[in-house]
């Protein structure tokens, strides 16, 4: 190790969003972690407080500051170090660090870059200079041409011919990217991708090909491994992050593969790249022929997935190398006696599976391609392709019980279902086999490998087999089978008629019962003391014995999503800890791997796999817990608790009575009522016809939602009866066993949130954030301010009243988060989870008592004091702020609504609201100063209340553009605006056209209703604005507290003080 | 988790029951049995050596565009029993524990007798009868055929060497050429009495010499080091090496149960390579620098290529 390096600042990736998400708090806590260890001084920016690394154990100081030069300047001016660790934090810690780099800033300081050198990130963020570096040792790239014009764009695609791939620089994930098949294509998205880029690449289009990574590991002494290679399901033209992944590659002879595991590592050392990077082929299915696809000299998504897929820490790893050690000199973890260099030898499958949440999206196109829209991925692993493949469909909670057994994924046109795919592809692919279509026709649809759709074909198959013991128990031989190929019980259970339980039964008594395994980086060969395990019906015989202590067993949050994503693994994390430092030993099981509750190092035990009723009984039977966990992980473990409970498994906390006394509307809409507490009115329907009665009885708008609500999923606002009953059949669609719910929706009203643990029905501990925005935008979207600053004391008086009877009444015994709607002097309930919540990490970091150890301390029946310290005394606000990522959901409405739409979230503190709530906008993407702005203000009351804002905006010489009725308004009261034609009038000047020629810096466009008809031409104004990356505010409160902001802070305002600075 | 047409067809695995840690076995088909003068691009010899594999789930559908028929088709016509749907984790469990074992695969409750290949000189049955000539523009080596693999043979041609191939026992000293090769191959090397002798014979006369695997244990023997058993064997194609020279790393493919015991080297001779999970001897060479050997294969196949230098560095000695 280099001893200069005594202080080291680490850049995090910011919010999570499409492209960049949960993997990089893996992959910056690993680096934190193996920095600790060599005894650096870490700093560490990142503004995603739900995040492990951010937590207060890791790095020395956390500044929870927007990963912008600007801020990155202060704190290096404040902090001195002597390195910086670009690769840990995506694209964003990668792009800030090249910034620094240009801007001279690292060079004024005297700052290293550590791991990697500057050359290499440039030689592979630029196409140009990448496929030059590439050129000089023979390696074959994708022809190609680079343009910063349109014109430059077609002289390309004339050159190289039709289709081509156009590709932008220094984008994550894709963003922008796309296949053209002809002129007038290339031509409009090198238009919009230019808007985003300074450069796009026009390539040779190589659909069908096989797409194949590795993970390669380089150190200073030129030592090289790669840890692993992985090989799409989805041929190219399918980016890597839209397909479904397998590890290791399944089609390649040992020549292909071991051809480019030596391009690899030749590239990797043409380059210098020292830490881990990550390479991508696109290699001929009918020769040895190949293309070099692109090299991301950083940790990434992939890399992630191969650390979780191997059980080689790559990022801790590659935080060491970029100190300086070698391979050799550092351990193995899992061995902790041979050395970390090595390739880890698999003796399983692994397959990844990315999960979409496009349907939540309104006008959002299906279709996936070559830009990334999903928002997590899940990971199963298996003895058999199809075990793990199954398991892992199961595994994304969208209602699949593997590849068949489902009836809520049918096609109208198979064909154009499989050659146009959109997220739900692989049930199109079951849906042909049952349709009688060939291999090889499916084969030319989707150019996928045959050897994958036979496999599919062999689960469809024995799916037919099953169906054929209708209400009978099915022979022992073809359960078996069944059970190797990765069907669940419940699968059996539907297939044959049966019940889940009763399938359990029928193998249990023929001995059919799953074996855990080892994942040990060496197939068996040599023992090894590893405690990350699966469970497969494929093998006779444990690899472990169950512990001796008292064990715990914690379920983890599953994929990310929207409604649920790092905060909830954040919560597991820290309550895995808290066991341990409570004395229990704790077994976590989790199959996301994008994240931390899946390292390595982070429990005792941890069993990568389905989070699930047959799981759960599985892993009680072999490794005997005390109890089991549920309250932690959000919704997928909640929604298991009445069925765990049936099933005999002791669950620790909050009652399995009381949780469904807090999920079912009726029996938690009685105990408000009988604890006297008001709640809005409402109405549990069957039928449209009673949903329409009681909708015109209430008065419109009104809510919708199914009961069982994962992060409003269904839920919308419905201002007429058409829209009710367009809502009606897509709740009823999703969630068939459970009744719709239908109350009155209100108007400018305040959202409250309440955070808290109650100890045996007895409040413990509590904290209330308040929403800027007013009700009617879903709590995740929401940016949460806490201490709450605009809430009357009675109403929080209030809230404290009916918190505590509702913690009582339930007997709460843990965590629990209840929402609020406040009006005037009303304060009514709106929901209530006895779970943590997604706020629980930010006011927990915010109040800086963990919500969640003292909550776990309860749960296991310690004796917990109450904490001394309360919301009254903070001398600081924290404010939290939604991260959107429209601009990659080619058509969604950027809109804020009752359903979720954002993929993260930051949180910034500040002395004051202004600081804070500046500080997070510019953390999610706002760029400030800023000089021209578009107003479409809507409904009259909206522009009336605009006004004063607006005359301050005025004031700080803001130039103003308006469409027609709100130019009308405010020359009407003396604002000096250039009205604009709405985009439907094709008349100049035409807004459009200013957006697109990047004369709009923001755009504060509010709707006027809810109703659909009348959003077209607000709809093609907000989505110009996401799609020529403009700035956006869609709510009123949001446009006057920015603006209120703005006009009393400068930049010199936003200090940069790490979180101890705040006491 | 590739590689299994190569290693259905090393010689060095003659007469041995082999099963696979990887799962899925099959997926890509059998390429074509090309057998361009004695020395194919897809496999390691010129059929099956094995006497029966093991697979916990054979793929019956295979893809790939260089296959030709299934695997399950083409040992049915090579004569090698297979069998899949066995927790081959529990078992290499097992022969981790217990080392190699006698095994046999019995069908329909018919019970057999076992073979035991390691009485019979493995060596002898897979070595070529006569020797082969190979043209070449380059400098003659003599590639002594203990079992080579066909990678070894083509390391050679595409470097142009002249090649002289003979059988183990084939008395070579008389021959004119500038560098011996010993190839890799089954069993056990003290049963190479001829070829031990051979190659001291070769040593004496300073002609560079190269063994590699079953080579390099019988370069030790004329040398009168001693090998061993080993409580783990390496079978594996993630073997990692260090260089004593240079302290570079490599990844390495190995099958070996028995090492060269690094304290009976006589005082010239030191190791080249070292394993570096269990310190044991990964190869030797000599002060002079003349003759040096490898006990993983730098020919990979199956397995990662990066010490396919050492051919080079052979000839430059020969040079």
């Amino acid at each position: 190790m280099n001893p200069k390096y005594q202080r080291v600042l680490v850049l995090g990736s910011a919010a999570l969003k499409i492209g960049e998400a949960g993997e990089f708090d893996y992959s910056g806590s690993q680096a934190i972690k193996a920095l600790k260890e060599e005894g650096v001084f870490i700093i560490l920016v990142n503004p995603n407080i739900a995040t492990i690394q951010t937590s207060n154990d890791l790095a020395d100081r956390v500044y929870f500051l927007p990963v912008t030069v600007e801020f990155i300047e202060k704190i290096i001016q404040k902090e001195k170090p002597q390195g910086i660790l670009l690769s840990f934090g995506g694209q964003t810690a990668l792009n800030t660090g090249l910034e620094l780099y240009k801007k001279g800033i690292l060079k004024k300081y005297n700052i290293d870059i550590l791991g990697t050198p500057i050359k290499a990130i440039i030689d592979t963020e630029d196409r140009e200079f990448f496929v030059h570096r590439l050129n000089e040792i023979n390696v074959k790239t994708a022809r190609s041409a680079i343009a910063v014009s349109v014109e430059q764009a077609v002289k390309a695609g004339k050159n190289i011919g039709f289709p081509v791939m156009v590709r932008v620089a220094y984008a994550l994930g894709g963003l922008g990217s796309g296949v053209c098949r002809n002129m007038q294509e290339l031509k409009s998205r090198a238009e919009q991708a230019l808007a985003l880029a300074p450069q796009i690449l026009v390539e040779e289009y190589l659909s069908g090909w096989k797409e194949i990574e590795y993970e390669v590991v380089r150190d200073r002494a030129d030592n090289c491994i790669t840890v692993c290679n992985m090989e799409n399901f989805d041929p190219m033209g399918i980016h890597t992050g839209e397909s479904i992944v397998v590890a290791p590659s399944q089609t390649l002879t040992n020549r292909e593969y071991h051809m480019l595991r030596e391009i690899a590592i030749r590239v990797i050392r043409h380059l210098g790249i020292i830490g881990e990077c990550n390479i991508q082929y696109a290699l001929d299915p009918v020769s040895e022929d190949y293309r070099v696809i692109e090299v991301n000299a950083r940790l990434s998504r992939s890399s992630a997935l191969a650390s979780k897929a191997t059980g080689y820490p790559l990022a801790f790893v590659a935080a060491k190398l970029a100190l300086g050690f070698t391979l050799p000199e550092l351990k193995n973890s899992i061995t902790k006696t041979t050395s970390a260099f090595f390739e880890p030898a698999l003796d399983y499958v692994v397959v990844k599976i990315p999960r979409w949440d496009l349907k939540k999206f309104r006008l959002v196109s299906r279709k996936i391609g070559s830009g990334m829209k999903s928002v997590g991925e899940i990971m199963a692993i298996g003895r058999h392709f199809e075990e793990a493949l199954q398991k892992g469909l199961r595994m994304l909670e969208i209602g699949a019980n593997g590849l068949t057994g489902n009836s809520n994924f049918r096609f109208n046109d198979i064909t154009i279902e499989l050659k146009e795919p959109t997220e739900e592809r692989i049930f199109a692919i079951v849906q042909a086999f049952e349709q009688g279509f060939t291999i090889d026709e499916i084969h030319e649809l989707t150019y996928i490998d045959k050897w994958f759709l036979h496999k599919i074909q062999k689960v469809v198959e024995i799916s037919g087999k099953l169906t054929l013991f209708k209400d009978r128990k099915p022979a022992v031989s073809i359960l078996q089978t069944a059970k190797n190929a990765g069907f669940s019980d419940k699968q059996i259970a539907i297939l044959c008629g049966a019940d889940e339980l009763k399938v359990r039964k029928w193998r249990a008594a023929a001995n059919i019962l799953p074996v855990i395994r080892q994942i040990d980086t060496m197939a068996a060969e040599y023992p090894a003391q590893t405690n990350y395990l699966y469970l497969t019906y494929n093998g006779i015989e444990d690899d472990i014995q169950p512990p001796d202590q008292k064990t715990v067993l914690v379920l983890g949050s599953g994929a990310y999503r929207i409604g649920s994503s790092v905060e909830f693994d954040w919560c597991c994390a820290s309550t895995a800890q808290s066991l341990q430092k409570l004395g229990y030993k704790t077994i976590m099981l989790n199959y996301n791997p994008e994240t931390v509750s899946t390292d390595y190092d982070q429990s005792d035990i941890l069993i990568f796999d389905e989070i699930n009723l047959e799981s759960v009984i599985e892993i009680f039977a072999k490794l005997k817990p005390i109890g089991v966990v549920i309250s932690m992980g959000g919704q997928i473990p909640n929604n298991l608790v009445v069925k765990l409970d049936k099933a005999g498994i002791p669950v620790l906390g909050t009652s399995a009575k009381s949780i469904d006394t807090a999920e079912n509307r009726h029996k938690f809409s009685s105990l408000l009522d009988s604890i006297g507490v008001d709640q809005p009115v409402w109405k549990e329907l069957k039928s449209y016809k009673e949903a329409l009665a009681f909708a015109n009885e209430v008065g419109y708008p009104v809510l919708v939602r199914p009961s069982y609500v994962l992060s409003g999923a269904a839920m919308a606002v419905a201002s007429n009866d058409e829209e009710l009953q367009k809502y009606l059949e897509k709740a009823v669609n999703i969630s068939p066993e459970h009744p719709t719910v239908i109350s009155k929706f209100m108007d400018n009203a305040k959202e409250i949130e309440m955070d808290a643990v109650a100890r045996n029905g007895e409040l413990i501990a509590y904290a209330i954030s308040e929403h800027v925005e007013n009700a009617g935008v879903h709590s995740g979207d929401a940016t949460l301010v806490f201490p709450p600053q605009r809430i009357y004391f009675e109403t929080i008086r209030r809230i404290r009243q009916i918190t505590t009877k509702i913690a009582g009444s339930l007997n709460i015994n843990g965590p629990f988060n209840i929402q609020f709607i406040a009006k005037k002097n009303e304060v009514k309930v709106i929901e209530c989870n006895l779970r943590a919540s997604r706020s629980f990490p930010f006011v927990s970091k915010i109040l800086k008592i963990n919500f969640i150890d003292l909550a776990t301390r309860v749960i296991m029946g310690e004796n917990v004091e109450k904490p001394a310290r309360s919301l009254f005394e903070i001398n600081y606000v924290g404010v939290k702020a939604p991260q959107f990522s429209f601009t990659r959901l080619a058509g969604a409405d950027p809109i804020l609504g009752v359903e979720m739409a954002s993929t993260g979230e930051v949180a910034c503190i500040g002395d004051d609201f202004d600081e804070a709530y500046l500080k997070s906008l510019i953390a999610v993407g706002y760029r400030f100063p800023f000089k021209n702005i578009l107003l479409s203000t809507g409904a009259i009351e909206s522009k009336a209340e605009l006004l004063e804002p607006i005359r301050v905006l005025s004031e700080m010489g803001m130039n103003f553009y308006a469409t027609e009725g709100t130019a009308r308004f405010l020359k009407q009261n003396k604002v000096n605006v250039k009205m604009l034609h709405w985009p439907l009038e094709e008349k100049k000047p035409n807004v459009i056209d200013y957006i697109r020629g990047g004369k709009i810096d923001l755009v504060i466009n509010i709707p006027k209703n809810y109703q659909k008809d009348e959003l077209t031409n607000g709809y093609l104004i907000r989505r110009a604005t996401v799609d020529f990356n403009v700035m956006l505010i869609t709510n009123r409160q949001l446009a006057m507290r920015m603006v209120e902001a703005l006009s009393r802070k400068t930049a010199d305002d936003l200090h940069a003080l790490h979180w101890d600075e705040y006491h | 988790m590739v590689g299994y047409p190569e290693s259905l067809t090393d010689p060095s695995y003659q007469g041995q029951i082999l099963t696979l840690t990887y799962p899925l076995i099959g997926n890509y088909g059998m390429p074509e049995l090309d057998n361009n003068k004695n020395c194919s691009i897809n496999y390691e010899s010129d059929k099956a050596r094995i006497l029966g594999l093991i697979v916990a789930d054979y793929s019956s559908a295979y893809s790939h565009w260089n296959s030709e028929s299934g695997l399950a088709q083409w040992l049915y016509n090579q004569h090698v029993p297979a069998i899949s749907g066995i927790d081959t984790r529990a078992l290499t469990k097992k022969l981790r524990e217990k080392g190699t074992m006698l095994g046999k695969v019995v069908i329909n409750d018919k019970d057999i007798d076992f073979f035991n290949p390691n009485e019979t000189n493995l060596v002898a049955e897979v070595s070529i009868k006569d020797p082969v000539h190979y043209k070449g523009s380059g400098k003659k080596v003599v590639l002594v055929d203990c079992g080579c693999k066909h990678s070894i043979l083509h390391s050679l041609l595409n470097r142009e060497l002249e090649i002289l191939r003979v059988p183990w026992d084939y008395p070579f000293g008389d021959e004119s050429f500038d560098g011996v090769l010993i190839s890799s191959g089954p069993g056990d090397p003290k049963m190479c009495i001829a070829t031990i002798e051979n190659t001291r014979i070769a040593l004496n006369k300073g002609i560079p010499t190269f063994g590699i695997c079953l080579g390099h244990q019988i370069m030790s023997l004329a040398i009168d080091a001693d090998t061993a058993k080993m409580k783990y064997g390496h079978r594996s194609q993630n073997q990692p090496v260090i260089h004593s020279q240079t302290n570079h790393c490599y990844i390495t493919t190995q099958n070996h149960g028995y090492m060269v015991e690094t304290n009976t080297l006589p005082d010239d001779w030191s190791n080249l390579f070292l394993n570096l999970n269990d310190q044991t001897s990964e190869g030797l060479i000599h002060k002079s620098g003349r003759f040096f050997s490898t006990q993983f294969h730098p020919e990979a196949a199956p397995g990662p290529v990066d010490t396919t230098f050492l051919f080079d560095q052979f000839i430059e000695i020969i040079k």
